[in-house]
């Protein structure tokens, strides 16, 4: 532990393997989420790399860029990366940098086991990667995983794929999990038990609420997962017969238990976005948060009926119309807290006095996006709709709404806004608006496009298709929108590696902020607060800046 | 400064982090519990084959009252080093453990008998598919507390166990009633509804 606050004058004279030993043994939440999101954002460029290639192989009908095995590989692998190597271990990296400073305390509950948490992540994806090497087994059948994200049954029995490469797939997901269970033990420990004085839960920042509400949502879905994992492995190893429907098993038994995590899961990544932009956008206002009881009730009936949603994902197993109707108005439902909470964002845009930085235009393309992929989502919800268009292109594209015109924009409006205080650095603005233009329009060009040829029946996962369909152009539209993209993503890596070192000096409060992690230092020091900031109001941070006129008579 | 409002949502104490963590852990294994519950209930009466449970289970009573009453051991282990008495707070937890190592052995015994008598393994049917993993889990579970519990009469005979260790104690014994209440859970559905 004594390797957690070394003198500043000592981290100067320290060489770099010193340096490396101190990130390496750290227990430091600060340290660890930057970790976090360091890594998810490697996977996230590897991931999007892979999603390049299968673009390209679509661009034109009949192309012979990837043969199919390959193609396989690429969708599986972009899938599983993008979930549990780039969504959770980025969302979860915020909660372990902000969650702490924004409540007042010191550290996380049980700071040991967060280290663990990040390293046995890091392995996992490590182990899943390493399956491009070692997949093939014994057997000499394979590399990479190539069993869909998902990895139905029967298609993950021995018979169908022997060698390694679905093994690597199960254990690798199965030690992430590990991992992302501890974090989420530890962030509702924290949340409950260490907030500072005056932190009532109601005072609470909506982030925080947010964090505990998928944290234990976590503590619910992520252990089925885990246990499914382990019945593959049974049936892989020992001959067990879970899933294997020669002995009396039931395929679609995995279906149930993949997706009882599966769907929440999508929550568990996207109410964090929600939370980064309910954070931004009374900043970027100038108002405090329009309906905060609202939102958090939203918040939490989200996590609630979240776990009765999942078999929405089976409506073309034939579940029957009792169950399909259930599970159709369930995922309805959904829409309603979700719908109050875009109310929510622009009552308090309404009025305000806006701030175009481009953290703020990054939640305000957010709104449009979400909107748009809410909307396809209650499409679906319509169980003979779904019927029609399952496992086409619009499904691809409303869910890429969601991960990435939803959550990853606001994943990249949380970085603009919080790594000044990361890092004491903000971030070029000039090229955060050259980012965040070109982001939107490729975006836009690929997936607003998809749509498309969705509706005109392409199914996903096919590796090439016929020229007689209809989908050509729509096709080529799609794939030319990913330059754009990838334009978009160079130019924030580059304004990451500029800013890290030449970037404008930011201040402990560069934007006029409301929240505690703005009241100590940038970046702040191990021990987060000198003398721990006493809470009057849902804007701390306002009442200590402006004693005369403190908050709480308003709320 | 407005002392309710200080007091309000101040740092609790210590003992509430181990608390609330325990509590989290265990909401996480009893998520973990309850897939392979499932999967044991969806499968009752499909087994293609035999042997079938009816012809091979035996209630295993000893095993069970055993580890029911270890439950009610432990608790007065852990009061009394809440008291202070380390003595006794050992003698207490060394009986929780044998308890807990007869229900052990007597799992050990079934499975014994069920894989060379009856020749059920986890491959010859649904019901061992399904009863292994189960059983096999809750068994492990009850492995891992034995060992914390060993840990703590060891720590005990040594003198290294105090009694402001209490809380501790506490803990392991929060994670031994819950490894307890979901043995009811197993048993109910094994040994009661799946025969």
């Amino acid at each position: 532990m004594s390797t957690l606050s070394p003198t500043i004058a000592g981290e100067v004279r320290a060489g770099a393997l010193e340096r490396l030993h101190g990130w390496v043994t750290t227990v430091d939440h600060k340290r660890l989420g930057i970790m976090y999101v360091a890594a998810g954002l490697v996977f996230f460029v590897i991931a999007g790399l892979e999603a390049s290639l299968m673009r390209l192989q679509l661009a034109w009908p009949g192309l012979e860029i990837v043969p199919p095995e390959t193609f396989n590989r690429l969708f599986t692998m972009h899938g599983t990366s993008m979930v549990f190597l780039v969504g959770i271990p980025i969302v979860f990296g915020f909660g372990n940098y902000l969650v702490p400073l924004m409540i007042g305390a010191r550290d996380l509950a049980f700071p040991r086991l967060n280290a663990f948490g990040f390293w046995v992540f890091l392995f996992g994806g490590l182990l899943l990667h390493f399956s491009v090497i070692g997949g093939e087994g014994l057997y000499g059948a394979g590399s990479a995983p190539a069993v869909g994200w998902f990895a139905y049954a029967p298609l993950t029995s021995q018979a169908f794929t022997p060698g390694n490469a679905t093994d690597y797939w199960n254990l690798a997901v199965l030690v992430t999990g590990f991992g992302t269970i501890a974090t989420a033990v530890n962030l509702v420990t924290t949340t409950l038990t260490m907030r500072g004085p005056g932190m009532t839960l109601g005072r609470m920042p909506i982030f925080v609420w947010i964090m505990l509400t998928v944290s234990a949502m976590t503590l619910l879905i992520l252990p089925p997962l885990s246990a499914a994992q382990i019945m593959l492995l049974l049936d892989r190893y020992l001959g067990a017969h879970f899933f294997d429907t020669q002995a009396g098993g039931s395929a679609v038994m995995w279906q149930h238990f993949f997706w009882f995590f599966g769907h929440p899961e999508v929550y568990v990544l996207m109410l964090p976005g929600f939370g980064f932009v309910s954070e931004i956008i009374p900043v970027f206002s100038r108002k405090v948060i329009f309906g905060y009881p609202t939102l958090v009730a939203a918040t939490v009936s989200i996590g609630a009926v979240a776990l009765g949603t999942w078999a929405h994902h089976m409506f073309a197993v034939g579940l029957g119309a009792p169950i399909t109707s259930v599970f159709a108005a369930s995922t309805m439902l959904i829409a309603v807290p979700t719908g109050i909470k875009i109310f929510n964002w622009l009552g308090t845009m309404y009025g305000g006095k806006l701030r175009f930085k481009t953290p703020m235009l990054f939640c305000c393309a957010f709104l449009f996006q979400f909107l748009l992929a809410g909307l396809t989502g209650v499409m679906l919800a319509v169980a003979p709709f779904d019927w029609q268009l399952t496992d086409s292109y619009f499904v691809v594209a409303h869910f890429h709404f969601v991960l990435v015109g939803a959550l990853v924009f606001t994943i990249f409006g949380a970085i603009y806004y919080w790594f000044p205080k990361v890092t004491g650095r903000l971030l070029s603005e000039r090229l955060g608006r050259w980012h965040f233009w070109l982001f939107v329009i490729g975006f836009n060009v690929t997936f607003l496009t998809m749509h498309g040829q969705g509706v005109l029946g392409m199914p996903r996962r096919i590796y090439t298709y016929p020229a007689d369909r209809g989908w050509e152009l729509w096709n080529l539209v799609t794939t030319l929108g990913v330059p754009i993209q990838i334009l978009g993503v160079a130019i924030f890596v580059l304004n990451v590696l500029f800013s890290l070192r030449r970037g404008a000096p930011a201040g402990d409060d560069p934007w006029d902020a409301w929240t505690l992690e703005w009241a100590t230092t940038s970046p702040p020091p191990p021990y987060n607060f000198e003398v721990i900031p006493v809470t009057t109001s849902r804007r701390p941070l306002w009442d200590l800046k402006h004693p005369d006129d403190p908050d709480g008579p308003h709320e | 400064m407005n002392a309710a409002a200080t007091m309000a949502g101040h740092e609790m104490s210590h003992a509430w982090r181990g608390r609330v963590g325990m509590i989290g852990l265990i909401v996480a294994e009893a998520s973990l519990f309850s897939v392979f519950v499932v999967a044991y209930l969806f499968y009752i009466g499909k087994s293609l084959n035999g042997p079938f449970p009816k012809e091979v289970l035996e209630l295993p009573v000893l095993g069970t009252i055993c580890l029911l009453s270890s439950s009610a051991t432990v608790a007065l282990g852990a009061r009394a080093l809440g008291r202070g008495d380390v003595r006794r707070a050992g003698l207490w937890l060394l009986v929780t453990v044998a308890l807990g190592a007869i229900f052990v052995a007597g799992t050990a015994r079934e499975w014994c008998e069920l894989i060379w008598r009856h020749h059920l393994t986890i491959g010859a049917n649904l019901f061992g598919t399904t009863f292994y993993p189960l059983v096999g889990l809750h068994a492990s579970h009850v492995i891992a507390g034995l060992v914390m519990l060993g840990l703590c009469v060891v720590f005990a005979w040594t003198g290294a166990l105090r009694p402001a260790h209490h809380e501790r104690v506490e803990m392991v014994s929060w994670y031994w009633h819950f490894v307890d209440a979901v043995w009811v859970v197993v048993f109910t559905v094994v040994y009661v509804i799946g025969r």
